[in-house]
């Protein structure tokens, strides 16, 4: 059964204020989630004043200069800054993006940054994705065959059949669709959820696979795949731009059109 | 070491129109349902003659029967609405954000006007 709201260690209480520096010219409010597994108290939300003059144009930038210059103990993942990781993904103004790819001037008000929705927090922005990885695994993404390959030359594919992968390979599995889905929040101990489901279909879809019936046994099952109701909310937070929802839709399919 | 925190989530996510006609699809339908029993009530007072279909009469006639007749009829109307647009989805049909947000539209608008349509008709306003 969903439960819809927070356990009572989780309630999110207010916490301290951190000034911008004297002199500041363009300051902009962030109020960022924090939890501290060491001390054990609810989490809290901390609200720095940050001098958009003096830091880059992502929300990412001014993490990081908050963790420079104003409180070094703030806990976040990131890496590459470009989009392309999946690191740095987290909760901005509501919606799940990638701090590295969401410009500062795009949040009116208030930048509210919390850790990705309904994940163990481990500590401050830094989410538990252990299930999301496990899930991602239970759909065997790697490439099964069954027949030899070629002996003189690897699996070939056309050029047509390449792209039937478009849309699907590139995924950087930051969880932001999954962590969006209110299915996936009330039942992500047996739903597989958007990303994981997105690279199911990137097998199926690939004309090299040989095991795509095994695979669609595999998700044939009222929780793994059928938990998505076509919320739309993974297509609509996708960072990349893909659409989970379709290539989820997709199986359906296939799993209809296989039984006539 | 301490139980980890749950991450807020209905407490923080932004409401978007997909979700919110999610949601509202599945709050149609259990309301649908609960009007089987004035349906049956209705049907059963008509059955059982003047004075028992006067007594469903009065109180479907009054302020909050007319309130509650108007949602139901909205219901019945986004529910069917939103449900072909399901059935679109359902033939792989409609994914692009764009199609979503215009077909999301469509159905707030075309459910308004039926229902709107069929107050009116009710009130004989329209024919």
């Amino acid at each position: 059964m969903a439960q819809f709201l927070l356990p009572k260690n989780s309630v999110v209480k207010k916490g301290q204020t951190f000034a911008a520096p004297a002199g500041a010219k363009k300051t902009r409010t962030f109020r960022i989630y924090r939890y501290d597994p060491d001390r054990g108290d609810n989490p809290r939300t901390d609200t720095y004043q940050v001098d958009t003059a003096k830091c880059g144009p992502m929300v990412l930038d001014a993490l990081i200069k908050i963790k420079n210059e104003s409180d070094s103990t703030l806990t976040f993942r990131r890496s590459c800054r470009e989009g392309i990781c999946g690191s740095c993904a987290m909760n901005i103004d509501g919606v799940n993006t990638l701090a590295c790819t969401m410009p500062i001037a795009d949040v009116a008000g208030t930048v509210k940054v919390y850790p990705l929705p309904h994940l163990p927090v481990v500590k401050d922005l830094v989410g538990d994705l252990g299930d999301f990885y496990a899930q991602y695994a239970a759909i065997k993404p790697w490439l099964q065959t069954r027949t030899p390959p070629p002996p003189d030359r690897e699996r070939l594919q056309s050029r047509e059949d390449r792209a039937k992968l478009d849309g699907l390979y590139e995924c950087i599995m930051c969880a932001c669709c999954s962590t969006a889905c209110p299915s996936y929040w009330w039942n992500s101990d047996r739903y597989l959820g958007p990303a994981a489901l997105l690279a199911a279909r990137r097998w199926i879809a690939d004309s090299r696979d040989e095991a795509g019936g095994e695979r669609l046994d595999d998700l044939e099952d009222p929780f793994r795949l059928y938990r998505c109701h076509t919320i739309m909310n993974c297509t609509r937070t996708c960072p990349k731009g893909l659409n989970p929802a379709q290539a989820i839709a997709e199986i359906k399919k296939d799993i209809a059109a296989r039984r006539s | 070491m301490h139980p980890r925190p749950l991450s807020p989530h209905l407490q923080i996510y932004r409401p978007q129109l997909t979700s919110v006609l999610s949601i509202l699809h599945r709050a149609s339908g259990v309301f649908l349902a609960l009007g089987l029993l004035p349906l049956a009530w209705w049907l059963t007072a008509a059955a059982d003659g003047g004075e028992a279909f006067a007594r469903f009469h009065q109180c479907a006639q009054s302020l909050a029967g007319r309130a509650l007749l108007l949602a139901w009829t909205f219901c019945f109307f986004y529910h069917l609405c939103n449900g072909v647009r399901h059935l679109c989805w359902d033939m792989g049909a409609g994914f692009s954000l764009r199609a979503v947000y215009i077909g999301g539209w469509l159905v707030v608008a075309a459910s308004a006007t039926l229902t709107a349509a069929a107050f009116l008709a009710a009130y004989g306003v329209l024919p």
